[in-house]
């Protein structure tokens, strides 16, 4: 690949930031070039992601300079990053789920007039879209669009805003992998237009398909920077994770699948529920969870993993259909219910779902655990806490203070706590939402060890994940679900990625090359 | 024998409906940007007040209106400077503003206690005068105010979205990180809306007082305030709903003052609820999507952008 | 030790400048007040003398003080309770007129009873009213129907027109007195009263109902419940504590306590059920709750406060010629200042 000869778009030159004890980001420097897709990789909370932020002017470096078309600019805001033609694409998308793909786009114009003419906008709208690639309703409600959708109107948004410099917070995280190839196809006509484009993620095989260059970040500092097919996938994963890099390679090794016992731990016969608001209703669903084996969901998100989930742990009543827990019809039992009978729940953000922050950890230890601590209007707390012990000394978690608010912890200790909780009494089912997402890579990587040594203890898992690497490593059979239904079972080793984001994205057409 | 009883009830409708109207506008248009104002009650009070003690100090009711318009914004303004700036409680801040209304009224209002005003002059065009229905009620023998409460409507409708300013008032009760992301000041947003609504609450509490009631007394709104904040989830947050909505209300009154009138045995304490149960009933009726239609950030205090 | 003794010290110094604090806001709102009044042409000064020797220099004054916090407090726990949850119930007026009804029913339904009986029974009542009037908005709420702010704000208004219904109607006095209100109850329904005073056992019941809320919070695992649903109701429904169930009890016996105010006003003080029960304790209730962070000890001292507020309203009608409302304005300026100074993020959910 040529060296772009002028100067850069975007030169960031020894920019440090620190957070408290930690220094996320150490003198780091980083041009990105017009024409260009530069990918940014590193491990969660390698400095990534406050890099971007400074970038963008939503976080003020505390040293270190920013150079746009050679001259040296204070990006204070996001509006004067915006009025230097930067723009950003977060994670979590800064749109308007009420508003219509209009005036979400029409917010963002810098050159809105006072009253606005809507079909100018529109016609704007399908100008652009036809241009790049980015076709989508412009009077559609947000609320009403698909995830790929939704990223199609982020990136208009910013090229209506005239910006040239677009930064990608992990953009595929949410996609399907068709989805993910429509978006490097923006990719490239953007950069044939002479955009630059700043790529964040942690996926190396997409970094290694699309980026002209990469850089690589750990614990705040750029660790190395390559020039398009000077770089494979090994060294990078060496480069990201230092030493450990290879041990976390090994670990995808295949993990021999246990013979799954006959005796079905949970069952699904013809489940149905109905759904409100932008829930997704479960349509006729069937499905059997035996003891000693991890089922996986797929399916974009949306599809119903999150009902499915709330279905069996009894959140949600069935509208058709019944629910068998061991052998017993469980379809009309109380959340309290199920869960003394032995089911566990694992989410993907305890504070969400499973813990209130402002309560102390011994008091989140007692949430949930039904009558067994009762006596009388008091709770056995002594009974409480030995129990509590043996659960994290069974799993060699450290046992932390009891006292202060949970909300005080570090996620991975928090994550502990819950799971320490919900394995306290030996499920019998774990149901297991998203649970490695936000965490960093070796508290996923112990996590899933987590639930292998469970299912191995005897106990059903259901894994639900939107990340297809882990449910392949993960699941004994996988489900795939689409609209709430389920559209696709697999055994383990019997299935293709290209299939299953197919079956996920609702595709009929069989394998296009 | 119908006919004059529905046209009178109209007439009477959009007589107390008007007040009601405006203040279900302006409280729109503060809600569109993300702050409840429970205290709605106390401005409509300090409007009436100070537009019933202005225009009876100059004998010009039109600087009443104006000075009450003035009133209400400002006492808005003191209470966006306690919920934007000072990130204070909004149901708290809410509710003292309502005490605030009550007291700072009593005193505007005391002196004038029995005072007689001259209000509005009306006008009603000599073509519409001619219909022998609308000749026997007050249809069409409005006052400005009157006059310009649908053109108000289609006004605040307009400016809310089709304008680039009403676009950032929305943005900002849907989510004031994406506005301010968008490069917009949610505060000197949710400042400008809430002076806008104030302006209307301080019309609408001025409508009552010197153009309707054309007296003074205190606790005169008599919770017009809440029932306006009933009102505005009633319609949606929308103005041009919120029309059907203040008529379908101020209809309410008219009836229970007409069946009063006509020696109803239906006691009127039992009308007199008949407005906050309706409201209930509708509010019921519409269940889980009427979730889909508040502004998300609703009630919510925004604290920049880290 | 001496870490004990420095904490001490540390602590007693928190408390001293909490407490310079308070008297701070507290002259804050007085002179701000003062400057209102003198704008009006009033005195301030002999105001805010008066207030005082009619009040809290005076034995009588001060038992005033103790009636007027009776249903304060009461209307505070009101609010104190469903808070725990994350409710916001700013319906205590409403519930303190529906319990005054419902004991007013009581009363007049078993005229001939011996206190013993009547008495429990008419309590009973009002805790009733109450609970059902906050039971309503509960279940609206706990169905995911209707949010309760607006739930509890609108009955509000009805309540009232309730007793208006009745007291100008089936139940208005004989004597035909100029004033709505109905006939009296009989002995056997009155609250008993104490020293020669208008302290009555309302605020008995009023402390009771306050240790309650404090002991159940503090010391039971419905405390622990109740707070995990205040803290993360999605968290809590999901470890399987019954939220709709918490959210109609919590409102429902919240509601209680402000119908026994309205009980404890009726049976209390006026001995007859009237119109204008409450000057709007319910909405003072609230605020008190507020200010207080739902601490026991300071939903007392916060009712105290409100109740010489209240009381210089009147000394200001009597003495000034300024409306009774007119005090309205200093409470504001309290809550202003306090609303305004606390920190962004602070008490407030």
């Amino acid at each position: 690949m040529s060296v772009p000869v002028a100067a850069p778009l975007l030169d960031i030159r020894g920019v440090s930031k620190r957070y408290g004890a930690v220094q996320a980001n150490d003198k780091v420097d980083l041009s990105l070039y017009a024409g260009e897709v530069h990918a940014l990789i590193g491990e969660n909370g390698a400095g990534k992601s406050t890099l971007s932020r400074i970038a963008y002017g939503f976080t003020r470096p505390d040293s270190g300079e920013i150079f746009l078309n050679g001259k040296a600019a204070d990006v204070h805001s996001p509006r004067e990053a915006r009025a230097h033609h930067i723009g950003m694409v977060f994670q979590n998308f800064m749109l308007i789920p009420a508003l219509s793909v209009l005036e979400n786009i029409a917010l963002f114009l810098t050159d809105l007039p006072p009253v606005m003419h809507p079909q100018a906008v529109a016609k704007r709208i399908l100008e652009f879209g036809e241009r790049f690639g980015l076709t989508v309703d412009p009077h559609a409600p947000v609320r009403q669009l698909s995830v790929g959708d939704r990223q199609k109107v982020e990136i208009l948004k910013l090229l209506m805003a005239k910006a040239r410099i677009l930064i990608f917070d992990e953009p595929t995280r949410v996609l399907a992998p068709h989805e993910v190839k429509a978006l490097f196809r923006v990719f490239s006509a953007l950069k044939a237009e002479g955009f630059a484009i700043l790529f964040i993620t942690h996926k190396l095989q997409e970094v290694v398909r699309c980026a002209d260059r990469i850089t690589v970040m750990r614990q705040g500092r750029v660790v190395g920077s390559f020039g398009s097919g000077q770089a494979d996938v090994e060294t990078l994963v060496t480069m990201m994770f230092g030493e450990r890099g290879a041990i976390g390679l090994a670990r995808q090794a295949e993990v021999p699948r246990r013979p799954a016992e006959a005796r079905p731990i949970l069952e699904l016969r013809g489940a149905s529920s109905h759904a409100t608001g932008s829930e997704t209703p479960l349509r006729g669903l069937e499905l059997s969870i035996a003891a000693g084996e991890i089922v996986g969901v797929a399916g974009v998100s949306g599809s119903g993993q999150k009902e499915l989930g709330d279905l069996i742990l009894g959140l949600r009543s069935l509208s058709a259909g019944s629910k068998w827990f061991c052998g017993a019809n469980a379809s009309s039992w109380s959340i309290a219910r199920m869960r003394e009978s032995g089911v566990a729940f694992v989410p993907e953000d305890p504070l969400l779902m499973a813990a209130v922050g402002g309560m102390s950890v011994r008091e989140n230890l007692s949430l949930g655990t039904g009558r067994r601590y009762q006596s009388g209007v008091r709770t056995d707390w002594p009974a409480l806490e030995t129990t509590m012990r043996e659960s994290f000394e069974a799993l060699a978690f450290p046992i932390p203070p009891l006292d202060p608010p949970i909300g005080t912890l570090s996620g991975g200790n928090l994550q502990r706590v819950v799971i320490a909780r919900e394995m306290a009494h030996g499920p019998k089912l774990i149901v297991a939402l998203y649970p490695t997402r936000g965490l960093d890579v070796r508290s996923a990587a112990s996590l899933r060890d987590l639930l292998r040594r469970e299912r191995d203890g005897g106990s059903g898992v259901l894994l639900i994940s939107e990340d297809l690497d882990e449910l392949a490593e993960m699941t004994d059979r996988l489900l795939v679900l689409f609209e709430g239904a389920i559209v696709g079972e697999f055994s383990r080793g019997t299935w293709q990625p290209e299939e299953v984001g197919r079956l996920m994205t609702g595709s009929t057409e069989v394998n296009v090359a | 024998m119908t006919a004059p009883l529905i046209l009178g009830l109209l007439a009477g409708a959009i007589l107390s409906g008007t007040s009601l109207l405006y203040a279900t506008l302006g409280e729109t248009i503060v809600e569109r940007s993300g702050i409840v104002n429970l205290g709605l009650e106390g401005i409509l009070l300090i409007g009436a007040s100070v537009g019933f003690s202005v225009t009876a100090t100059t004998g010009k009711a039109w600087l009443g209106l104006m000075a009450a318009g003035m009133a209400g914004g400002l006492a808005n303004v003191l209470f966006g400077w306690l919920v934007v700036t000072r990130k204070a409680n909004q149901l708290a801040s809410g509710l003292a503003m309502m005490f605030f209304g009550f007291g700072a009224s009593a005193l505007i209002g005391a002196p004038y206690v029995g005072a007689v005003i001259v209000g509005l002059p009306k006008w009603r065009p000599s073509w519409l005068a001619g219909f022998r229905w609308v000749k026997a009620t007050t249809l069409f023998n409005w006052d400005l105010v009157t006059w310009l409460a649908i053109p108000m409507a289609i006004l605040v409708w307009w400016a809310l979205f089709r304008t680039r300013w009403g676009l950032g008032v929305r943005a900002v009760g849907e989510s004031p990180a994406v506005a301010f992301a968008a490069g917009r000041n949610p505060a000197i947003l949710q400042y400008q809306a809430l002076s806008c609504g104030g302006v209307l609450g301080g019309l609408a509490g001025a409508h009552l007082s010197v153009t309707l009631a054309m007296t003074w007394s205190e606790y005169m709104t008599a919770g017009r305030g809440f029932i306006v904040i009933a009102l505005v989830i009633f319609s949606k947050w929308n103005p041009l709903r919120a029309v059907a909505a203040a008529l379908l209300f101020g209809g309410a009154e008219a009836l229970q003052l007409q069946m009063q009138a006509r020696g109803s045995v239906i006691s009127p304490f039992l009308l007199e609820m008949s407005p906050y149960i309706l409201t209930l009933m509708i509010l019921l009726a519409w269940g889980g999507s009427r979730r889909l239609s508040a502004p998300a950030g609703l009630g919510r205090t925004f604290y920049g952008s880290e | 030790m001496p870490e004990r003794g420095l904490t001490a010290v540390l602590r007693s110094s928190t408390a001293l400048r909490k407490t310079a604090r308070s008297c701070g806001i507290g002259g804050a709102a007085l002179m701000m007040f003062a400057a209102i009044l003198l704008v009006a042409g009033k005195d301030p000064l002999r105001a805010y003398m008066d207030t005082f020797h009619y009040t809290l220099a005076n034995t009588y004054g001060f038992s005033e003080l103790l009636v007027r916090m009776t249903p304060l407090l009461l209307a505070a726990v009101a609010v104190a309770l469903p808070a725990r949850l994350g409710l916001i119930n700013v319906g205590g007026e409403g519930q303190l007129y529906m319990g005054a009804f419902m004991a007013s029913a009581g009363a007049f339904l078993l005229p001939k009873a011996p206190g013993w009986i009547l008495l429990p029974f008419v309590a009973l009542m009002g805790f009733l009213g109450g609970a059902i009037w906050a039971a309503i908005p509960g279940i609206l709420r706990a169905g995911k129907l209707v949010n309760e702010t607006v739930a509890t704000l609108l009955l509000n208004y009805v309540a009232p027109l309730i007793v208006s219904y009745f007291v100008f109607g089936p139940w208005r006095a004989a004597e035909n007195s100029a004033y709505p209100q109905s006939s009296p109850f009989p002995d056997a329904a009155l609250l008993p009263s104490f020293f020669n005073t208008r302290i009555h056992a309302g605020l008995l019941i009023a402390l009771a109902a306050l240790l309650a809320y404090w002991l159940i919070l503090e010391k039971t695992r419905w405390g622990v419940d109740m707070r995990a649903i205040g803290g993360n109701a999605e968290a809590a429904q999901r470890l399987g504590i019954p939220v709709p169930t918490w959210i109609v009890t919590a409102l429902a016996v919240g509601g209680g306590f402000a119908g026994l105010a309205g009980m404890g006003e009726a049976m209390g003080i006026a001995g007859r059920l009237r119109q204008d029960l409450s000057p709007g304790y319910g909405f003072s209730g609230f605020l008190i709750a507020w200010l207080a962070g739902g601490r026991a000890l300071g939903i007392v001292l916060m009712a105290f406060l409100f109740a010489i507020i209240t009381s210089a309203g009147d000394t200001l009608q009597m003495t000034q010629g300024v409306p009774y409302a007119v005090v309205n304005i200093l409470l504001a300026m309290i809550l202003f200042i306090v609303l305004a100074s606390r920190s962004a993020g602070g008490t407030s959910k």
